[in-house]
């Protein structure tokens, strides 16, 4: 008895289990008026088709965890997309792995720039990032010269979004592997544990002898370079490399992180979290469609449906800050 | 009619799993200044809650001169003239003084505000109070005491009857306490009756003509504050004797650990010099504001100072970041634990290993079963009262969190520890304990500095005194030698001029 009554207290006190019901709820409804969403190919395709925001989910996370926020990430996800698309299309390099390296070493930059704004220059992350999203935008203008670089231009680069191991497609595996080495991250290391530490309480954090600046400064570099890896991986998914790819992505990502249960306010939050958020997020764009829902009015139903999980979520949180708030009281 | 202007009856207020209060009972005179005291946690937050309506009470009475009333929320209490000042002051500080103190009872006159006339009323209070700043003023540019006065100014606006004060002098500095007294005083002049809860035995003797004890939720007694001393009330409130409230003990003195030579940052303190020698415990006074924590701050590298070394065991040291200091051997016990100490949102364990988790973990992992194996052991020898390492530090009253923070620094390796006060907010029960673990370190050849306003704990502890004033040393005096007022004499002398 006490122990059924201690699961169903873990049920509801856990931000990732309410997440998950709310998510086997939408996948039965969904299933029951179109029974196409339940196949593998179904699920297969949304997962690629979103492999973009669930690979910047879990860099937003980071950021987010030391009271930041990053809104540059899809500009810099243009300009490092952009900028492997123009390589390729000139013939500068043909190879995927270094056209992905390169992509990876422009986030990476990218990041830190906005990352020493921010940790050294003491700039509030909004603002700075903002800055470097007009930026980044306007370089990935700049060096697109107004032109795109089509299906054709890109090469053997685009079959690498084709390509399967096991038969899971290689992005998806990219996201996979990122989603564990920072699931390990945020569990195990100490760096992990400074993330938290540093968002939860920043002078105390810094008074047990972490440098803050340098955590927050890794966390918007981590970010960038998970950024710029998505401006490839973009342009071999969607064939194509445009400057004004994945435009306004930014938010996309922070809502699927907030659905996710990550705290806007800092140290609180989780990369299972950040996982599921982000697939509620693509269950909800790849569902009303097949509900029958036009095209014109998803972007509101999406808005309707976010505010109404955050709204929930908060509730939750309130009841929890308040019962521990109670014991305080005695 | 009854004698009494308050009076409660049996009040039983149960949270989910625990009685907050068990059957209390309180009188409170027409007139009278009646203090309520109490260990931390021992219902006198949740008492008061109960008699402004923030709280509804399961069981038992409240009477209003003479006739039963029943609050279901706080605007009931308000319009029947009671009013509570907080210890941190709820305010707006964008606004002003006069906004400040009709927030909710603005002067209206067709729904708009009449700003000349709410001035007017406003400076009328002031006036009562021998306010020192004006009613146009922001609120966010008064110190503390100059808020609290606000507070106390919208108390009068409301016409209250009765006047609750929660732990008014706990942020002031000995002279802000006096006016404090001083108005109180003139509160009850003015036929105003005044509850108010404090820590500080000073406040109970200098104001109040009678107060009630509560521990463990429970009534002791009402006594006159006439006929009673200090280890009756000790004895009442944490329900023993405390024989020897500062344990300190004779060490011999070793060699010098630490020394500060000269020590300037601009706007802050000046040609600070001061060296502790291993199992010395070195009081740091002086008035608020005299530059006390900005020193030990820039000695642990949480601030730079422009210029002065740092010498541990004779050799210098450089110190830029916290880190430094630690690796160094020198750990900080912040004054805010709440802001600096602990990540209030974490666990105990989490919390005390959280500035060694570098050190324990093994290529960039953490060696969690060592780290709560390592916790546990602190805890347990600092006897908090926590259940377990993974309880919430929010959770925790004053002195066990200050417990913790005491466990987070034995987690590190130490030579010398800064406490800066270390017993602030803390009940007495507590603070025996914190002076017993400060004994022991000292015992143990550790070089402690600690910061305290408090006069009993400088004189009961320290072997030396070292006397701030305006960002300079003015005096250090040997325990033996020093008496109270030569250390005030000593803090003051210069904010005198």
């Amino acid at each position: 008895m006490k122990n059924s009554k201690s699961i169903l207290k873990k049920l509801t006190a856990s931000r990732e289990v309410s997440l998950i019901i709310v998510l086997v709820i939408l996948c039965v409804a969904i299933g029951l008026r179109s029974p196409s969403f339940l196949t593998l190919k179904s699920i297969a395709d949304m997962f690629k088709n979103n492999v973009v925001t669930m690979i910047m989910a879990v860099g937003m996370l980071g950021v987010l965890l030391v009271g930041g926020i990053d809104i540059s990430i899809a500009s810099t996800l243009a300009f490092s997309g952009m900028a492997v698309g123009m390589l390729l299309k000139r013939g500068v390099i043909t190879s995927t792995p270094l056209a992905i390296l390169i992509a990876v070493g422009i986030g990476l930059v990218c990041g830190l720039l906005v990352g020493l704004v921010v940790a050294k220059g003491n700039v509030a992350p909004i603002i700075a990032s903002m800055g470097f999203m007009y930026i980044y935008r306007g370089l990935a203008y700049v060096i697109s010269n107004n032109e795109w670089a089509s299906a054709d231009s890109l090469g053997d680069f685009k079959n690498f979004a084709l390509g399967k191991i096991l038969g899971i497609n290689n992005v998806v595996w990219i996201m996979i592997l990122i989603y564990i080495a920072f699931f390990i991250l945020m569990k195990w290391t100490t760096l992990g544990r400074k993330l938290y530490a540093v968002g939860s309480n920043r002078e105390a954090a810094e008074i047990s002898g972490i440098n803050a600046s340098n955590v927050i400064l890794f966390s918007h570099t981590m970010m960038g370079v998970l950024a710029g890896l998505c401006g490839a991986l973009a342009v071999s998914i969607y064939a194509s490399a445009q400057a004004n790819m994945l435009y306004g992505k930014e938010m996309d990502v922070i809502a699927a992180c907030v659905i996710g249960g990550v705290s806007m306010t800092g140290g609180r939050g989780s990369v299972l979290g950040a996982f599921l958020g982000a697939l509620i997020l693509a269950i909800i764009a790849k569902a009303l469609p097949l509900v029958g829902i036009e095209a014109i009015a998803q972007n509101t139903v999406k808005g309707v449906i976010i505010l109404v999980v955050i709204i929930l979520n908060v509730l939750t949180q309130r009841s929890m800050d308040k019962n521990s708030l109670k014991e305080r009281e005695l | 009619m009854s004698d009494y202007i308050l009076e409660l009856k049996d009040i039983t207020k149960i949270f989910p799993g625990v009685k907050a209060l068990d059957g209390v009972k309180f009188q409170l005179k027409k007139g009278e200044i009646h203090a309520l005291m109490g260990e931390n946690g021992a219902g006198k937050s949740t008492f008061i809650k109960v008699i402004t309506g923030v709280h509804r009470a399961e069981e038992g009475e409240m009477f209003l001169e003479g006739e039963k009333v029943n609050f279901k929320k706080t605007k009931d209490a308000q319009e029947a003239g009671i009013a509570a000042v907080y210890q941190h002051p709820t305010s707006y500080p964008d606004l002003t003084v006069a906004e400040n103190i009709f927030k909710g009872h603005e002067v209206l006159k067709f729904g708009m505000i009449q700003w000349k006339e709410m001035n007017r009323q406003a400076e009328t209070l002031l006036e009562q109070l021998n306010a020192d700043f004006k009613v146009t003023d922001e609120m966010g540019t008064l110190s503390v005491a100059q808020q609290q006065m606000v507070e106390i100014a919208k108390a009068l606006s409301t016409n209250a009857r009765i006047i609750i004060l929660d732990e008014p002098t706990a942020a002031l500095t000995k002279n802000e306490s006096e006016e404090l007294y001083r108005i109180v005083d003139k509160l009850k002049e003015n036929g105003v009756s005044i509850i108010f809860i404090s820590h500080r035995f000073e406040d109970m003797y200098r104001l109040a003509d009678r107060v009630t004890v509560l521990r463990d939720s429970q009534y002791i007694g009402t006594y006159d504050v006439d006929g009673i001393t200090n280890a009756d009330l000790i004895k009442a409130m944490v329900g023993r004797e405390i024989k020897d409230l500062f344990p300190k003990p004779e060490v011999k003195l070793g060699e010098e650990v630490i020394r500060v030579e000269n020590f300037s940052r601009t706007g802050y303190f000046k040609d600070v010099s001061f060296k502790v020698r291993a199992g010395e415990i070195i009081g740091l006074t002086g008035l608020v504001g005299a530059g006390r924590t900005e020193v030990v701050e820039s000695i642990c590298g949480v601030t730079r100072p422009d210029s002065g070394k740092v010498f541990l065991n004779g050799k210098e040291v450089t110190i830029k970041e916290p880190s430094d200091a630690m690796k160094n051997g020198i750990i900080l016990l912040p004054e805010d634990r709440q802001k600096q100490g602990l990540i209030l949102s974490w666990g105990l364990g989490d919390n005390v290993t959280l500035p060694i988790i570098s050190k324990y973990a093994k290529g960039g992992f953490n060696d969690t079963k060592k780290e709560r194996e390592l916790a546990k052991d602190l805890l347990e020898s600092v006897d908090t009262k926590a259940v377990s390492i993974f309880d919430k530090a929010s959770t925790l009253s004053g002195g066990n969190q200050q417990k913790v923070v005491v466990a987070k620094a034995l987690a590190q390796e130490m030579k010398v520890v800064i406490m800066d006060e270390p017993t602030k907010g803390v009940d007495v029960g507590a603070k025996a304990e914190i002076y017993q673990i400060m004994g022991e370190l000292a015992k143990e050849g550790y070089a402690i500095i600690m910061i305290s306003s408090e006069m009993p704990e400088i004189l009961g502890m320290s072997d030396r005194i070292v006397i701030m004033c305006n960002g300079r040393v003015t005096g250090q005096l040997d325990r033996q030698e020093t008496t109270q007022e030569r250390i005030l004499e000593l803090a003051m002398e210069k904010s005198e001029k």
